[in-house]
């Protein structure tokens, strides 16, 4: 279990204090959580903080009652966190193999690869030589982003906007993906997006904007109002 | 052979005892060993220090070994290799020098390796620098690759220097006829206060010629790189080289590229891009689980691959 309690975050920016977060408390014990809200509504920054890329202004995070909130990155990953990134990394050298490979932290088969880039959807043969790098599609660097994910298997695994950038036809088997996810794996799978499709099968939905933590329930709690505030934009439904 | 000059073997040649075909050996300045094939002849030569390396037209699937071995410390030499390389031969040569320097003296080798490859000849040539020592003399090398391409041939060259060497200054030429390509992978890693520099020329005389030279290098502590490259296009030609260094601690990487367009139909690119390790990269493999010199160590290790 994941606990944030009194979370704040604020940057310098421009000598003007910016609060990005604002005191959010939340305990994350479901199995498949999802966060949505407005772009710019501080998601990625409250995933960033949960892998120890940036620390809290103040707070604490608990995992399984430990505070973790002074370990780096490192640390928290070796304690059961993984966290698949909005934009992946490009690597010049370093190929498929290699960090699914790092990822799982042994020695791996070609077999053992392969089963893991066909749990996303990817032929092995043709990816397991390939370097990470712009000579792959955006969809099939976010295969190999959540790919690293499955190959640790640890009980923490969060995904920021997995879908974004990802074509109609992918994202069909992208959602099978997470679905398949959902019923295989153990431990908690934090997913931070917009998708409908995904909202609908997760346990919990946490809803972030403004920085402010606006609501935590069920799909049945939350998606309706949600999906109310989307259709009576106002100036948007104007235009239409 | 002794177990310094085994482990300096294993290193510039990645071989444990004498290769299979043909091969010479050159340990502290003489022969340690020699052998040729029915199509590979090798012969001292007479008025200067080095050999010459002739191989029939027609020759294919053999390889030659060129090692050379200092572990004399202070042994300072300048040899002429000179490589002959037939009609339609298809070939590997492996050339490579390691320095064992346990002394305070500075140890050297300058290397000149001359290639002529004739119509439709094929070479894989590889090249590995390397040096170790437990005193305070310094490794030198300065090997010099001068290639003349006939009509249609093809060289690959690759040349590592990850190790050891406190200077180097490598010179590559080139002349391309016709049809004719040539391939090179360059990779350096230089670590204290080591100096190395990459001085490469080639004309692209002939219609259809292409050059390709991607040089990887990683500058760490006070090191020094330099990468000068001078591609003339005076035909139909294509011509591409890359830069790409990372620089670690203080290393200090220069470029600079020279291209001449001398006909309308020449084709050519260059691209450097320099800099630290990005650090989203290391942000990643941390996510994985790996330390930050760990995952300093992938990055360059995948990098120089
Ligand atoms: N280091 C920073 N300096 C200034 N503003 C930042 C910084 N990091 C994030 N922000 C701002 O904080 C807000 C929340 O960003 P983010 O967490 O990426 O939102 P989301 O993922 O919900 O779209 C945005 O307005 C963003 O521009
Ligand atoms: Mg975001």
């Amino acid at each position: 279990m994941l606990e944030l309690r009194n979370i704040s975050y604020e940057v310098d920016d421009n000598h003007d204090n910016k609060e990005i977060l604002k005191d959010v408390s939340v305990k994350i014990e479901d199995h498949f959580v999802a966060i949505t809200g407005p772009n710019g509504g501080g998601k990625s920054t409250l995933a960033k903080m949960i892998a120890g890329i940036i620390k809290p202004t103040s707070g604490q995070i608990l995992l399984d009652g430990e505070d973790i909130t002074e370990f780096d990155i490192t640390e928290r990953a070796k304690k059961g966190i993984s966290f698949a990134f909005q934009q992946p990394v490009h690597f010049k050298g370093l190929t498929v193999k290699d960090m699914i490979t790092i990822a799982a932290g042994k020695d791996m088969t070609v077999t053992e690869i392969c089963n893991i880039l066909s749990e996303v959807g990817l032929c092995a043969r043709e990816y397991i030589d390939r370097e990470i790098n712009s000579s792959l599609s955006g969809g099939e660097l976010k295969r190999i982003e959540i790919a690293m994910i499955a190959a640790r298997g640890t009980k923490m695994s969060i995904f920021d906007e997995p879908e974004a950038g990802i074509d109609l036809w992918s994202f069909n088997s992208l959602i099978k993906v997470f679905e398949k996810m959902r019923d295989e794996i153990n431990g908690t799978i934090l997913i931070i997006s917009h998708q409908e499709r995904i909202l609908n099968i997760a346990d919990k939905i946490i809803v972030i904007a403004d920085g402010r933590l606006e609501k935590v329930g069920t799909k049945e709690e939350v998606l309706p109002a949600l999906l109310d505030t989307a259709e009576s934009c106002k100036t948007l439904t104007d235009k239409l | 052979m002794d177990l310094v000059q085994k482990n300096l073997l294993e290193q510039v040649a990645g071989l444990h005892e004498v290769p299979e075909g043909a091969y010479n050996i050159r340990a502290n300045g003489s022969k340690l060993g020699r052998n040729t094939t029915a199509n590979i002849d090798i012969v001292s030569k007479t008025d200067k220090d080095g050999i010459d390396i002739i191989i029939k037209p027609g020759t294919v699937n053999e390889s030659v070994h060129i090692p050379v071995l200092l572990s004399q410390s202070g042994l300072q030499e300048c040899v002429y290799n000179d490589f002959y390389i037939g009609e339609g031969a298809d070939v590997t040569i492996v050339a490579g020098c390691g320095i064992h320097n346990c002394g305070v003296d500075t140890s050297k080798h300058d290397g000149i390796h001359t290639f002529y490859l004739e119509k439709g000849a094929k070479v894989r040539y590889v090249e590995r620098h390397y040096g170790e020592g437990d005193g305070n003399g310094e490794n030198i090398m300065n090997p010099q690759t001068i290639v003349h391409l006939k009509e249609d041939s093809y060289m690959e060259m690759e040349t590592t220097q990850i190790k050891g060497i406190d200077s180097t200054n490598r010179v590559t030429r080139g002349d391309l006829a016709d049809g004719a390509r040539l391939e090179i992978h360059e990779k350096i890693m230089t670590h204290g206060k080591q100096y190395a520099k990459t001085d490469f020329s080639v004309d692209l005389n002939g219609d259809n010629s292409s050059c390709n030279l991607v040089s990887r290098s990683v500058a760490k502590g006070e090191s020094k790189q330099e990468f000068f490259s001078i591609m003339n296009g005076n035909a139909a030609c294509a011509g591409h080289s890359e830069c790409d260094a990372i620089i670690m601690d203080h290393g200090c990487v220069t470029a600079s590229p020279q291209l001449t367009a001398n006909s309308i139909d020449a084709n050519l690119i260059h691209e450097a891009a320099i800099g630290k390790i990005a650090g989203e990269q290391l942000i990643k493999l941390m996510t994985l689980g790996l330390t930050e010199k760990e995952a300093e160590e992938q990055i360059i290790n995948g990098f120089l691959k």
